[in-house]
């Protein structure tokens, strides 16, 4: 085969899925193969994983194969469930922050924020100009940080390792600008209901201006090793295609739904934290296969940068907590030195934060899709009902359904493709 | 496609007498509904554009009857609408219609409503353990289950032990064993 680049592109959207889906049919003779006849009397069961590099995670997948084609998928959940959600039942608001760093471990900075904006959401509580953009700065910082991951665990799945190190070494920067930020590199625990937890050190704008500026020739370079690399295109194109209706029936959210071209970005469509103050485009796929949700991820992590770039040069002074002191952890130093504020601290330390019964549900465009915390309160510093709408838990809910007909190797760019956390997942 | 007010007033005149009336709260709408009608609902509900099935999750209100609610979340891709319903279902007929059959995300979400709360859901294609393991005999998420765990054994299956709290995650009230379990933390007096 050549190595010309000019077939690989092929403009119209709708008669690329069609020839994929034809050539499918040939291969495979139905286009789910579940109802494909035992050639040779017997089926394979092979379990993939728990413990498999490409399942980036304890997920357990069940194939039943007929020679190299799958004929059913069961995915096994649950190795690393902990009960966040029975734990989140049990203690105080502002307690279970550092649980939320444990869920998508990848961009636990994004977790923390979607959580302190539900609790917040179910307080009434508005926040300042202020924390806003710095928890915006965070949630973009994490996104590059969960895409970068994503993108290079997959490009190595999928034949192209050298990729995996460009993209660790520009995740290792950001770890450092997290770390001097939080003073953690994984767990941040960063927010507060109200606030975030300290505010940004000095020269520290600076360094996440610089490292902005340089990541975009980094961007190209994944780009150009990716993009129209054979290898990777071979593994990836018109392999695992979600059509628009599957994307939206299986509740897929994040890139994957946008691989699928379904318009739905929440950053967009119900802007918080300011969003609808910046510039930015949201990527659509047209085809939804494993190629068009690598593109989107690429993409996105182009519109980050841009989304950084005008926020760093517009974070807005102010205090870092919110002025409603209330429901609020009054800063160290005034608990230190006055009676009021002591009191004040003792009382929310002890017995929380007085949340009004009531319910709410919000949910965040994390890296991984729309994160989402139900909070059922019945008054009182703890919550009666959290429920977490974890993501990867729903995307994942679709191999069952994706896989069948696909071949053996296909899996694990399906895998790459979909972009989980089993952190998240199990909870 | 339908606002939020719009799918309520078309769920009123559907539902006549079965729709209860709307809570507000911090901007979105909750409408109850008797289990009954929740496929119906969910599926004139999709045929109104409310698409996108969010979430689905159930809460224990212990001491109260019914004891258990499901909680659904509806989502309009095209006008950004959100409703919620809920359904109360008693603690002495833990069935409640399964939405597979609407949308398709909600077999992994009734599974592990299954799996947490022990509700079941006839008609459901696979309804098995999601997150605990086969053969579990609780149900985790139940108010009357305790935070620590409790032992089960099955076999060559798997065995679970309650998991001491050591005073935590409530550090804010002890218990009266903690003496016990924390020895460190309550040094003997100096003779």
């Amino acid at each position: 085969m050549s190595l010309s680049t000019v077939n690989l592109e092929t403009l119209d959207s709708a008669a690329r899925a069609q020839e994929a889906l034809e050539k499918h049919n040939q291969s495979t003779g139905s286009p789910h193969g579940a109802d494909m006849p035992d050639q040779v009397g017997e089926k394979l069961v092979l379990n993939l994983g728990p413990s498999h590099p490409s399942t980036h995670g304890v997920l357990q997948i069940i194939l039943e194969l007929d020679g190299e084609t799958i004929t059913k998928a069961t995915p096994e959940l649950g190795y690393l469930h902990r009960g966040d959600e029975k734990i989140a039942e049990n203690m105080q608001y502002n307690q279970f922050i550092p649980y939320t760093d444990r869920l998508d471990y990848l961009a636990p900075l994004a977790n923390n924020v979607a959580y302190a904006l539900a609790v917040e959401k179910l307080l009434g509580l508005k926040t300042t100009p202020r924390v806003e953009t710095i928890r915006l700065i965070c949630c973009e910082l994490a996104r590059i940080s969960a895409h970068l991951l994503g993108m290079g665990a997959y490009a190595m799945d999928c034949g192209a390792i050298t990729v995996f190190m460009y993209t660790f070494t520009e995740r290792e920067t950001i770890y450092n600008l997290i770390e001097s930020l939080t003073g953690a590199r994984f767990t941040t625990s960063y927010t507060r209901i109200g606030g975030v937890a300290r505010d940004l050190p000095d020269g520290w704008i600076e360094a996440a201006r610089a490292f902005t500026e340089q990541f975009g020739a980094k961007i190209d370079e994944i780009d150009n090793l990716l993009t129209r690399n054979r290898i990777f295109i071979d593994r990836t194109k018109d392999i695992g295609i979600i059509s628009r209706e599957d994307a939206i029936s299986f509740g897929l959210t994040g890139p994957n739904v946008r691989g699928s071209g379904v318009d739905f970005d929440l950053r967009k469509r119900e802007p918080y934290l300011g969003y609808e103050q910046f510039e930015f485009e949201v990527p659509l796929g047209s085809v939804g296969d494993c190629y068009d949700r690598y593109l989107v991820r690429l993409e996105e992590l182009r519109q980050s940068r841009r989304i950084l770039l005008q926020a760093l040069d517009k974070i807005p002074g102010g205090p870092i907590v919110s002025p409603d002191g209330k429901n609020v952890l009054p800063p160290k130093s005034t608990v230190l030195t006055k009676m009021e504020e002591l009191i004040h601290q003792f009382i929310i330390v002890t017995e929380g934060i007085d949340a009004p019964p009531g319910e709410i549900y919000f949910g965040a465009e994390n890296p991984k899709g729309q994160l989402g915390f139900y909070i059922h309160s019945k008054g009182g510093g703890v919550p009666h009902r959290l429920k977490i709408r974890a993501p990867s838990f729903v995307n994942l809910s679709i191999l069952p359904k994706l896989l069948p007909g696909h071949m053996m190797s296909d899996v694990v760019a399906v895998l790459g493709s979909l972009d989980f956390v089993m952190g998240e997942c199990d909870r | 496609m339908a606002t939020t007010p719009q799918a309520v007033t078309s769920l009123n005149e559907t539902f006549p007498g079965q729709i209860g009336t709307p809570v507000e709260f911090r901007g979105e709408t909750t409408v109850s509904i008797p289990k009954a009608d929740i496929p119906a609902v969910a599926a004139h509900l999709k045929k109104l554009g409310f698409l996108f099935l969010l979430d689905i999750s159930s809460i224990d209100h212990f001491g109260d009857e019914p004891r258990f609610e499901m909680v659904y979340e509806f989502y309009d891709l095209d006008t950004n609408a959100h409703l919620r319903v809920k359904s109360r279902i008693s603690e002495d007929d833990l069935t409640v219609p399964t939405l597979t059959g609407v949308y398709a995300t909600a077999d992994w979400h009734e599974r592990e409503v299954y799996d947490m709360m022990g509700i079941d859901f006839p008609g459901h294609p696979d309804l098995r353990r999601i997150l605990m393991w086969e053969g579990y005999p609780y149900f985790p998420l139940r108010k009357d289950f305790p935070l620590e765990g409790k032992s089960s054994d099955e076999g060559a299956v798997a065995f679970s032990n309650p998991a001491p709290l050591e005073g935590g995650p409530f550090v804010t009230s002890p218990s009266s064993l903690s003496q016990e379990r924390e020895p460190r933390a309550h040094p003997p007096a100096l003779s």
